[in-house]
This record gives structure tokens, C-alpha cells and sequence, in this order.
């Protein structure tokens, strides 16, 4: 790998090695405790004594949990509303990247100053009239239908300024002529963008696509907001209310938390360079 | 004339493309950021009745914040910034240098370090139950920590407890970014300074640290956004109660049906988000070292 040339601090002896091993296994079981004292807590019927090893050992724990969080349904709506947010976020993103990179016309710096402006109203900011807006379309409150929920959950971040940053840095690095060949060729501007401009980028579509599903499958405040009928529940909104719904039964809570993780955790496994890169662009080019 | 004329008519079209294009996702930010702001800032400044109708209430913005709900959770959301951002930053400065070296299996520990970017508010806040929380805590009986005591002045023990499950959750990102700014540092500067006679701790702190310090800035002002929105850690292990109702808790916390105490303090929490982030570039900015 291109990154283990670029290491510094080489130990000279096999003593320093230790030492290193010794302080990195200290800090990875930091990390992992939480995560390890959940599986334990999830194993365990009691949920009262402080054990480190599985207590009273229950059987079929994750599949109690996902019978009794009913995570299918609350999944297959997580799943489908991230995909739909992130299709429709590289769809605007690519379209707008494409004309800050390769168009001319008036207004460009303004409109790339409102761009900018998006990152600091977050929905955080525009909960409660975003809430508000939505009230008499009937896609938030007591009741709502499938479509109006997905809507509410899916069209708020059907476009982001993040997206539009990233693929304009990958567009930026096509070569000019490249466009007036393709011109040339007869492609129109959705055809360059099909045939030259998305396959040249591919590394920075696949990191925004991975970044894009992790943020929008792990949100929590606005789901929590608009899922008004429990049947239309995010996942994530659902396993943070087990615990508090059935104390008795907590290890359910932690069974459930860990199965919706699932998901993200492959993708954290087979696209963690897609991740790193996505999560650094913004921050190391100085 | 005639090539002139084609000129411009080529130039139009070609803007009408880019309008057309950046259209949907204007269309967007339209709707769900601009005009909600828009209406939050209205709200501010009206009151609704029962009947929906709707009264000018020109001083209901400044009254809330200045009022006592307002500046509680602007003092919660202060100390958790407090409680997590330099916490947190030691932390991932510490794994990534850990792990920025040549050895076996590092590997391992670069994936077990980054896990936690995976893990969801959600799923944090949850996990975080295990070890705090009073019935089934890991750490139920460790009082500095204790969900169900209050504490004074700068000391609160059960936003203690909430912060953990923050820093824990931004671990990933903070280590991902750190190393990345790590690995941007070229190994020549490095192996220069250990030539001029500089120790590890030396080279650490007058080559390493300057020139991560970009790095450093950035994950200083994301790490605060983020600590001053916390929502979900609040909602899962206390509800609000001993301390630890944050800005946005707050806000999602009032009155249903009147909008405008709530669109106050979101304006409030804009404000505050905005002033620190621009006050930690314009001053942290002087002390940070681009390099030539």
C-alpha cells in the first residue's frame, strides 16, 4: 500500500515493538469495550450483575430481537428511503457539479456561495419548520401513509453541498480538451457525463455513494421527528426505544442495536478506503 | 458580426444547461434549508394561538434568548463541548499516532479504530446504556458518571455519562482524519529533524504537531457542531433530566402547536453555531501552519 511507505517512528528493536503493540491493544480494548459489554449484555438474561462474561446465557437472542423490535419492516424501510436519498443525492450532485465544472454563466460564484450557505442550516436548525411545512401534506403526524412517511424521510436531503464539493474536486481533474472531443463526438452533455466524466471519477462517485449511505441509514434526529406512526419507524428509531419500552427485557435492546449495524458495519469492512477517503477530502488538502 | 451573435447564442444556451442542471438540487435546498430558515426567523417573531391565527410578537425572539430555558441549554450544550472536544481530540491524536507506523497487523488496529464511524447516534447512545445507565449500567455505581446525580458549576456528573457516548462515537472520524493528516506529513521532514538530533517527544511537538495542525483546526470545528446539536444520547439515557437538557433537546421539547419559542432558540442554536465556528477559524487560524 501506497500509505505504508509514508511511516514514520520505525521501532529499532524488538522491545519498542512491544511497546507499541502493548499501548495499541490498550487503546483497541478501550474502543471495543462498549461494543464488547453490549454483545455480553445482549447474551445474558440478567441484565443486573456486572458480569464480563455471558450470564444465564439466552439462546436465540437475535432472533427474540428482531421478533420483538418486528425489524424487518423498520429495515426494509431504512434500507429503502437510504437508497432513495442516495440515488436522488448523486443525481443533483452530479448534474451540479457538472455545470460549476465545465459551464459558463452568469451568477456562478453567488450560486456556489448559496451551495456553501446549506452547511450552515443543517436540519438540526430547520427541524421544527421543515416539521411544520410538511403538517398539511399529511406526510408527518398521526396520520400519515407509507408514501407521505418515505417522502418526509427522503426529500430533505435530496441534495447536499457535500456531494456537490466532492464531485466537483473529481470533475475538476478532466482535462478541458476532453469535453471539446466529446463535443465533437456528438455527445451531448448528459453523454459526457455518462460515458467521460462519471467512469474518469469513479473512485470519488464510490466514496460519495459510501458516505452518502452511511449518513443518511445512521440518522437519527429528523426520523425520530416524522415517524409519527410506528409501522413508518426508522430502525434506528426503533432499537433506541426498546430498552425504555421493556426494561425487563433488555437484552432485546442490545441484540437489536447490534443487528442494524450489520449493514453499515460490511460496508465499513469492504469500503473502508471508500469511507477514509470521503471523510478526509475536506480536511487534509490545507 | 454574424460569428459574434453565433458567440453569444452559444454562451446563452450553454447557461440555460447550467440552470437546468443545478436546478434540482437549488429546487432543494430551496424547499428544506432557505425557506424553513425563512419561516423559523417568521415564527421568531409571531405567536400562533389556539385557534391558528397568528400574532406579531416582535420581542419573543430576543425575550427567549435571553430567557432562562434558552440560556440553560445553551450552558448544557457549552459544557458538553467542554466535556468532549478536547477529550476527544487527545484520543484520536493518540490512536493515530499509535498506529502511523511500520509494524505487523496494524491493520487490525486502523479497522478496530475506525469502527466506531459505523456506529450511529442511535446505536452510540444505546450501546452507551450498558455501561451508564442506573438499573443496568457497567459503571452504574462510579458517582462521576452517575446518570441520576446533579452536580454544580463546571462538575455534572450525568452529562459526564452523556459525553462519553459522543467521544466514543466520534472516535472513528477524529482517528480517520488525524491519520489522514498524518500521512500527509512527508517522511523527509521527519527524517531531517531526527538528523538534526531532535528525540521522538522533541520531533512530536515542533514538527509533528505544527504541521498537523490544519488537520487539527478542522476536526476542532466539526467536532464542535456536532457536540453542540447532540440530540439522541440526551433522548436515550436521560431524557433531559440532572443537567444534560442540550440546546436541541430543548428545542424539540416545547409546547406542540406554538412554534415560536421553539423557532427562537433555532435561531438561537444557528447563531451560536455559526459565531463559534467562525470564531475558532479566525482565531485558532493565527496559531495554524499551512507550510509553504
Amino acid at each position: 500500500m501506497a500509505t505504508d511507505s509514508a511511516m514514520t517512528g520505525q521501532p529499532r528493536s524488538r522491545l519498542a515493538a512491544a511497546g507499541w503493540y502493548l499501548l495499541l491493544s490498550a487503546m483497541a480494548a478501550v474502543v471495543l469495550f462498549p461494543l464488547y459489554i453490549t454483545v455480553i449484555r445482549a447474551l445474558s438474561g440478567t441484565t443486573t450483575t456486572n458480569s464480563l462474561v455471558p450470564v444465564d446465557l439466552r439462546s436465540g437472542a437475535f432472533s427474540d430481537a428482531w421478533s420483538a423490535g418486528d425489524l424487518g419492516p423498520h429495515l426494509a424501510i431504512s434500507l429503502v428511503t437510504t437508497l432513495c436519498i442516495v440515488a436522488l443525492q448523486v443525481g443533483t450532485s452530479v448534474l451540479a457539479a457538472y455545470a460549476f465544472t465545465f459551464l459558463k454563466f452568469p451568477l456562478k460564484r453567488s450560486i456556489f456561495a448559496i451551495v456553501i450557505a446549506t452547511l450552515l442550516l443543517p436540519i438540526e436548525v430547520t427541524l421544527l419548520t421543515n416539521f411544520r411545512d410538511l403538517q398539511p401534506l399529511g406526510w408527518v403526524g398521526p396520520s400519515q401513509g407509507l408514501v407521505g412517511a418515505m417522502a418526509a424521510l427522503v426529500l430533505p436531503f435530496g441534495a447536499t453541498a457535500l456531494g456537490i464539493f466532492l464531485l466537483r474536486q473529481g470533475f475538476a481533474g478532466i482535462p478541458r480538451d476532453l469535453r471539446d472531443a466529446a463535443a465533437l463526438d456528438g455527445w451531448g452533455h448528459l453523454g459526457f457525463i455518462r460515458h467521460v466524466a462519471l467512469p474518469v471519477s469513479r473512485p470519488v462517485v464510490a466514496s460519495f455513494i459510501v458516505i452518502s449511505f452511511l449518513d443518511s441509514y445512521n440518522q437519527y434526529v429528523w426520523p425520530s421527528f416524522v415517524g409519527n406512526v410506528d409501522k413508518y419507524k426508522t430502525a434506528q428509531v426503533v432499537i433506541s426505544g426498546m430498552y425504555k419500552a421493556d426494561p425487563q427485557n433488555a437484552n432485546l435492546a442490545f441484540a437489536a442495536a447490534l443487528l442494524i449495524s450489520l449493514p453499515v458495519l460490511a460496508l465499513l469492512i469492504f469500503f473502508q478506503k471508500q469511507i477514509v477517503a470521503g471523510l478526509t477530502a475536506g480536511a487534509v488538502k490545507g | 458580426m454574424a460569428p459574434r451573435a453565433g458567440t453569444r447564442r452559444r454562451s446563452t444556451r450553454e447557461a440555460v444547461v447550467a440552470y437546468v442542471m443545478l436546478a434540482p438540487a437549488m429546487m432543494a435546498f430551496a424547499v428544506f434549508a432557505f425557506w424553513p430558515f425563512y419561516r423559523l426567523i417568521f415564527f421568531s417573531l409571531h405567536k400562533q394561538r389556539a385557534d391558528e391565527s397568528l400574532v406579531s410578537r416582535p420581542n419573543q425572539l430576543l425575550d427567549t434568548l435571553t430567557g432562562k430555558d434558552f440560556l440553560s441549554g445553551a450552558r448544557t450544550s457549552g459544557l458538553l463541548v467542554l466535556y468532549t472536544v478536547p477529550l476527544g481530540i487527545i484520543l484520536g491524536v493518540l490512536m493515530a499516532v499509535a498506529v502511523h507506523r511500520k509494524l505487523k497487523g496494524i491493520r487490525i488496529f486502523r479497522t478496530v479504530f475506525s469502527s466506531t464511524v459505523a456506529s450511529s447516534v442511535a446505536v452510540s447512545s444505546v450501546v452507551f446504556l450498558t455501561l451508564v445507565n442506573p438499573q443496568i449500567g457497567f459503571f452504574k455505581h462510579v458517582s462521576w458518571l452517575d446518570l441520576t446525580a446533579d452536580g454544580s458549576g463546571l462538575y455534572r456528573p450525568a452529562l459526564i455519562g452523556v459525553s462519553l457516548s459522543v467521544v466514543w462515537q466520534n472516535l472513528g472520524l477524529t482517528f480517520i482524519i488525524v491519520l489522514a493528516g498524518l500521512q500527509a506529513i512527508p517522511d523527509e521532514v521527519n527524517e531531517a529533524a531526527t538528523l538534526d538530533g531532535f528525540g521522538p517527544i522533541r520531533r512530536f511537538f515542533k514538527i509533528t504537531l505544527p504541521l498537523l495542525s490544519p488537520t487539527l483546526l478542522f476536526v476542532v470545528v466539526v467536532l464542535t457542531i456536532r457536540a453542540l446539536q447532540v440530540y439522541a444520547p440526551v433522548k436515550v439515557l436521560t431524557e433531559g433530566a440532572h443537567q444534560t437538557s442540550t440546546l436541541l433537546y430543548q428545542i424539540t421539547n416545547q409546547p406542540q402547536g406554538d412554534y415560536g419559542i421553539g423557532a427562537s432558540m433555532a435561531i438561537g442554536l444557528f447563531v451560536i453555531s455559526v459565531v463559534v465556528a467562525a470564531a475558532q477559524y479566525g482565531i485558532l487560524n493565527r496559531r495554524v501552519h499551512y507550510g509553504n
